[in-house]
């Protein structure tokens, strides 16, 4: 049971988000330039990892899962492969490029100064340009909050991690915009 | 200097904004709507937040900019501002915004650490759903907002100056770019 009375049922992020729509619709804005636009060299299945890896270090249940189901929907994969990348992308069969981008991903989700001169480095060594660079920390970030807003009015989310997977090609198809979240 | 390439002598988010127009126009109305839209909270008591957290999580920038532009809300009672942010016991600060505050250093460390004990705490000292809800959700902001800024060592000036004229700013003509 959420700490406050939203006024709906929904799950996750989507009952604070209806309850409070002024700020639903610019986060929504938010996610969508983030991790749908198709104007971004990170493929999408890529940018929903890193969210869905954030989130698993926040410890967000519904935040984890929903990306997690996006990030398997894009690369076609199982479960096991991103719950593999969740426990240790290290020794996951994913580009050197993405694991570079996760570890400064990582580091954001401990506090922004934990980022290295060394890691970004790395991640340009690997080919990772500026705005992969800047989009992989703001990524990051923006899980920072929505997971915290998640938990922190300790909404409930499905404990079927199928619920996820099912859902996950309609939102691909509608994206996050304020039309794609009324299903 | 910034890890990636941002115009040179830009401050903080800004130069982020910049950087990158698609995102930095959800992030500015989402500040716009959060400290100075509708809501039970004043301005001052909202920026007071965004400061608080800001300190928590040692971010330079957002903290002396939000901590200025929170003395300019308070006026002649500004030196709340300071009083919080050295972790003294604010005395002019109400028992609400002490519990709300409470709950925001909560959710600056992660969302699972907020307990019933603190949200009741907020509600016997007055906290209705709105305060609580954008308590949490300011404090999630400056989550997002603290990384942004410090995760790409953007450029943070140094000197109270620059940051009380950045506060005025920011209290009188918001956070539109």
């Amino acid at each position: 049971m959420a700490w406050i009375d939203l006024q709906n049922d929904l799950p996750g992020i989507r009952g604070p988000m209806i309850y409070r729509p002024d700020t639903g619709a610019i986060l929504n804005d938010l996610a969508e330039a983030l991790l749908h636009d198709e104007n971004n060299s990170l493929s999408r299945g890529d940018r929903e990892m890193i969210g869905a890896y954030v989130s698993s270090e926040n410890d967000c249940y519904f935040c984890q899962h929903v990306h997690g189901a996006m990030a398997q929907h894009y690369y076609q994969s199982d479960t096991s492969f991103i719950d593999n990348i969740k426990k240790d992308f290290h020794a996951a069969d994913i580009s050197e490029k993405l694991k570079s981008l996760l570890t400064i991903a990582g580091s954001v989700q401990k506090g922004g100064k934990n980022v290295t001169q060394d890691q970004i480095e790395n991640a340009k060594k690997l080919g990772a340009t500026d705005r992969e660079i800047h989009d992989t920390v703001l990524i990051a970030a923006a899980f920072c909050m929505f997971n915290r807003y998640v938990d922190g009015l300790n909404t409930w989310a499905p404990e079927d991690r199928q619920v996820y997977i099912d859902r996950a090609p309609m939102r691909a198809r509608d994206g996050y915009s304020q039309a794609g979240l009324k299903n | 200097m910034a890890y990636i390439e941002v115009e040179e002598g830009v401050p903080g988010i800004r130069s982020l904004f910049n950087f990158r127009p698609e995102t930095g126009k959800p992030l500015c109305n989402l500040a716009e709507v959060l400290l100075r839209g509708p809501s039970p909270l004043s301005s001052g008591e909202r920026e007071l937040i965004a400061a608080y957290v800001s300190h928590r999580n040692g971010c330079m920038f957002c903290m002396n900019s939000h901590a200025a532009a929170a003395r300019c809300w308070h006026g002649d009672q500004k030196q709340i501002v300071d009083e919080l942010l050295r972790e003294q016991n604010a005395g002019s600060l109400s028992q609400k915004m002490k519990a709300l505050l409470l709950i925001a250093g909560k959710v600056q460390n992660n969302g699972r650490s907020v307990t019933p004990d603190d949200i009741d705490a907020a509600r016997n000292a007055g906290a209705a759903d709105a305060d609580i809800h954008d308590t949490v959700l300011i404090a999630a902001a400056f989550s997002l907002f603290n990384r942004y800024v410090d995760g790409l060592a953007s450029y943070t000036p140094t000197g109270e100056a620059a940051y009380e004229e950045m506060g005025k700013r920011m209290c009188e003509k918001g956070y539109h770019i």
